[in-house]
């Protein structure tokens, strides 16, 4: 038996302590927010935050969240940095097929948390582990500044393009 | 002239009057509903086969409260059809888009009294190619048909009263009545048998971007994808296909496997075999401990080197001719130069990020089957032959895709599913591993582009031949299209290609990997087209020392809408003023799927040979654009994944099993690598084109004409990987 505490909430689990938070969450308590991508911490579809940290719970034993708070997709819009991501997701249209998103936006509020004002470098280092096959990286790196309250600037930037 | 074109196929516009008849029919529990026809392109294919009656797969519903309920075929993959769709019906009845929802067919074959027919498919950038017409055409008539119907009550001309925001007005008196209180009324009239649709300068969504309607759930993780189907007392299996192409089960260590906490059953099939468990990760550790046992088969000793020279040795001979213009042959014979190229493309897998799964529970009674899939119909009747079930016992219930680009245009995941649970009791979920994925996909093909040019003494080439030789999807897929031995899409981008070369022959050879599963990859034939095509332009221009935009300007006198696509481009990259050492920027022209695409990719190569694309600049002109912001999308996802492609992608064999595994060996773009992209759309009233595709397929060759100006080296073979060192 062991304790998690997942979106403020204990839960009571009898379950193997190797076995990995992603199918904990999905197939244990059926929170299917969080996604399952590659199974090797490759693709960081499943991002979660452990005590704020993002963390790829499909390599992460639930025996190390133990007495940890753990928060996934499903609450991360009750937290002011997680609300800010996920309005800025929505005004530039960020989601294409949406698969990874969950995991995008995990830890593209654990960015903003640490680094409240991020730099183009920095959201490379915090966003280059999760994987967007519908090529949405444009956007997210857009709604990360505008989530920031940074000036998006630059004739490149997808949301100035103009009508030729 | 003989050219072979896949547009001529029925996708733009079918000329059957069935599909734009409409029906109307009182819906249960009141209001008013409309039947109609969308074309798809599996329906072109059902039209060839079956003379069907009409019955409708497409339902506008609008029920008392005045809420409007569209009911269709078309899924959404991230492509943006779920907001664009509803567009083109809210323009016309005159609603609010959100006012319009959408419910994924099949539908309740209890609420409708027509089955649906035949294969619906999304996919070939036919979505708004398809439905710009029928859908506004069926909002005009429904609008239509409640403004007789509040005329009627109100005992006054019609063409006194106006339709707005689900509204009818009577503009004399100020009357009004909602859509909601007249669709009873309106059920009860006839249909219009002509109704007209605005002009193009009367639109006021069409042509405005306007948000998705289907993100909310994505930011939040309350979107279903078929991967997130729970049911009550719902199994888990995970399952391993013979790892070679052809193998055949041997043995399993069954004891093994439910020794693993959780572990109900071994699932053995002549080439598979599959661990069901309580969760993933006791099928995931109970399939390692079965530790299956393999007939390797047949293929045992195929590797990638054998298929090339198979390719090779059937590029030597001539092909079935798709299209024939002068005499190329004696035209470079004659000529004073000869330039010769090979282009070689890899297998590629498609590497959704939603690996493949699909959840079935088969009982005495039917099979339910909960997938995302891009071929609703399709998967149905192969089920149905797997199982004998009827169609109205196989119901598909489809949900968001986690990515198609292709992978869900084939059914083999829900058939594999099926299987396993013909031996499983209740609902059972399977799951392919990542690994799985990849190794088990339906490739791209690997193509082999043999071209040659002959070249007069001023450096002008005089004549262009290209040779097509790779893996036929068409043939396996939709056979009816083959015509004289020429698979249409395999020679799309070349037999169709603009530049006005006086003698061209495009000749086309069919040659099958053997063992190796091929299959749509987005862009299709298109993508595996511009890439030899454009590429050799380029290098025609570089023989005849001329500038690349100026040589593809000068052979394109008689379509202006692709020179004005690459010189758009070009301008807004700042083309030709000057890079420092090591920099480069490439163009190329994509023509297809009804779009005119030209982008400009501007690369710096390091001294180790790492190619960084820095900034692409893509021109589209797609004629008449619907949402205008979903088009940007497309472009900036098809230039990722394009360039995914080209710089990482391959699928490489090796004794009959592929080797690559999973994200660390089989590489995708990520964000640190992505260029600055900027996407300029060009105003247009021409007929609507297809924008989920040809981004990928231009972006290919833009990217290694681009390492070309930077380092002198032609990229003839993808992926890119090390080619651009220079040191080597």
């Amino acid at each position: 038996m062991i304790t998690l505490n997942v979106n403020g909430k204990p839960r009571n689990l009898d379950i193997p302590e190797d076995m990995p938070l992603l199918w904990t969450l999905r197939d244990v308590l059926g929170m299917t927010g969080t996604k399952f991508g590659c199974g090797m911490g490759l693709c960081g579809a499943c991002t979660i935050q452990i005590d704020g940290q993002p963390t790829r719970s499909c390599i992460t034993p639930v025996s190390a969240a133990a007495g940890k708070q753990i928060t996934t997709i499903e609450a991360i819009g009750a937290t002011p940095a997680g609300k800010r991501i996920q309005r800025a997701w929505l005004a530039l249209d960020v989601p294409q097929c949406g698969y990874c998103q969950s995991g995008q936006i995990m830890s593209a509020t654990a960015l903003l948390v640490s680094k409240p004002k991020p730099s183009d470098s920095d959201i490379d280092d915090a966003m280059a582990g999760n994987i967007c096959r519908c090529g949405t990286y444009p956007r997210i790196r857009s709604a990360i500044k505008r989530a920031a309250g940074v000036t998006t600037t630059g004739v490149l930037d997808v949301v100035n393009a103009k009508e030729v | 002239m003989k050219t072979a074109s896949i547009e001529t196929h029925g996708i733009v516009s079918s000329s059957r009057r069935n599909f734009l008849k409409l029906t109307a029919t009182a819906a249960i529990g009141g209001g008013l509903t409309l039947g109609f026809g969308l074309p798809t392109r599996g329906e072109v294919r059902d039209s060839l086969t079956t003379d069907a009656p009409f019955a409708p797969n497409a339902f506008l519903r609008i029920d008392r409260a005045g809420n409007v309920t569209f009911v269709m075929p078309l899924i959404e993959m991230g492509q943006g059809t779920y907001t664009s769709l509803p567009m083109l019906i809210a323009e016309e009845l005159e609603v609010d888009v959100d006012k319009v929802a959408i419910e994924h067919s099949p539908p309740d074959d209890k609420l409708y009294a027509n089955p649906l027919i035949g294969a619906q498919l999304t996919g070939g950038s036919t979505a708004i190619r398809g439905t710009y017409v029928p859908l506004r055409r069926a909002g005009a008539t429904a609008r239509v048909m409640l403004v007789t119907a509040a005329a009627q009550r109100w005992n006054v001309d019609p063409s006194t009263c106006r339709a707005q925001k689900g509204v009818v007005v009577h503009a004399p008196t100020g009357r009004k009545l909602g859509y909601g209180e007249l669709v009873d009324a309106a059920a009860k009239l006839p249909v219009p048998e002509k109704v007209a649709l605005k002009e193009p300068g009367d639109f006021k969504l069409i042509g405005t971007p306007h948000r998705r309607l289907d993100t909310t759930g994505k930011v939040n993780g309350s979107a279903k994808f078929g991967i997130d189907t729970r049911l009550p007392g719902m199994k888990f299996a995970v399952v391993a296909a013979s790892p070679t192409f052809g193998g055949r089960l041997v043995s399993v260590d069954e004891a093994k496997a439910k020794a693993v906490p959780g572990v109900s059953q071994v699932v053995r099939l002549d080439d598979a075999v599959a661990v069901v468990a309580i969760h993933t990760w006791a099928a995931k550790q109970g399939l390692a401990a079965a530790a299956p046992q393999w007939d390797a088969g047949p293929n045992a000793k195929v590797s990638t080197a054998d298929i090339v020279a198979q390719l090779a040795a059937a590029s030597e001979k001539p092909g079935a001719v798709a299209r024939h213009d002068g005499d190329a042959a004696a035209a470079i014979a004659r000529a004073a130069q000869k330039i010769d190229a090979v282009y070689e493309q890899p297998f590629l897998a498609h590497a959704a990020m939603e690996p493949m799964n699909c959840t079935v529970h088969l009982t005495k009674e039917g099979c339910d089957i909960w997938v995302g899939t891009q071929i609703p119909g399709m998967t149905q009747a192969a089920v149905m032959k797997l199982t004998g079930l009827t169609r109205e016992q196989v119901r598909i219930h489809n949900h968001l895709l986690g990515g198609g680009f292709g992978r869900r245009l084939e059914y083999d995941g829900t058939v594999r599913a099926v299987q396993i649970a013909q031996q499983v009791q209740g609902p059972v979920q399977v799951i392919w591993t990542r690994e799985e994925d990849i190794q088990h996909d339906m490739y791209r093909p690997y193509y082999y582009d043999r071209l040659s040019a002959g070249v007069d003494a001023q450096g002008k080439a005089v004549a262009w031949s290209h040779r097509i030789t790779g893996s036929s999807i068409v043939a396996r897929y939709f056979p009816p299209w083959i015509k004289d031995g020429v698979d249409p899409d395999a020679v799309d981008a070349s037999a169709n290609q603009p530049y006005g070369f006086s003698d061209i022959h495009v000749d086309w050879v069919a040659q099958e990997p053997p063992g190796i599963p091929t299959s749509w990859w987005r862009g299709v034939g298109v993508t595996r087209g511009t890439f030899p095509v454009e590429s050799f332009v380029d290098e025609l221009a570089a023989h005849a020392k001329q500038d690349p935009l100026a040589y593809r300007v000068a052979l394109l006198d008689k379509n202006p809408r692709a020179k004005a696509v690459l010189q758009i481009a070009a301008e807004r990259s700042g083309w030709g003023k000057p890079l420092p050492a090591g920099q480069g920027r490439g163009i190329a022209l994509c023509i297809g799927f009804g779009s005119f695409i030209a982008q400009v990719v501007q690369v710096s190569v390091d001294k180790d040979g790492t190619v960084n694309p820095t900034h692409v600049w893509c021109v589209v002109d797609c004629g008449i654009q619907v949402n205008p912001d979903t088009i940007r999308a497309q472009m900036e996802s098809g230039i990722v994944f394009g360039l995914s492609a080209a710089l990482h992608g391959q699928i490489t064999i090796k004794d009959g099993r592929v080797e690559q595994t999973n994200f660390g060996d089989y590489r995708v773009l990520r964000t640190n690598e992505t260029p600055r992209i900027r996407v300029d759309l060009v105003k247009s009233l021409e007929a609507p084109g297809g924008i989920g595709e040809p981004g990928t397929s231009c972006v290919m060759p833009a990217l290694t004409n681009a390492i070309f100006a930077a380092t002198g080296k032609r990229i003839r073979k993808l992926p890119v990987g090390d080619q651009a060192r220079t040191e080597a």
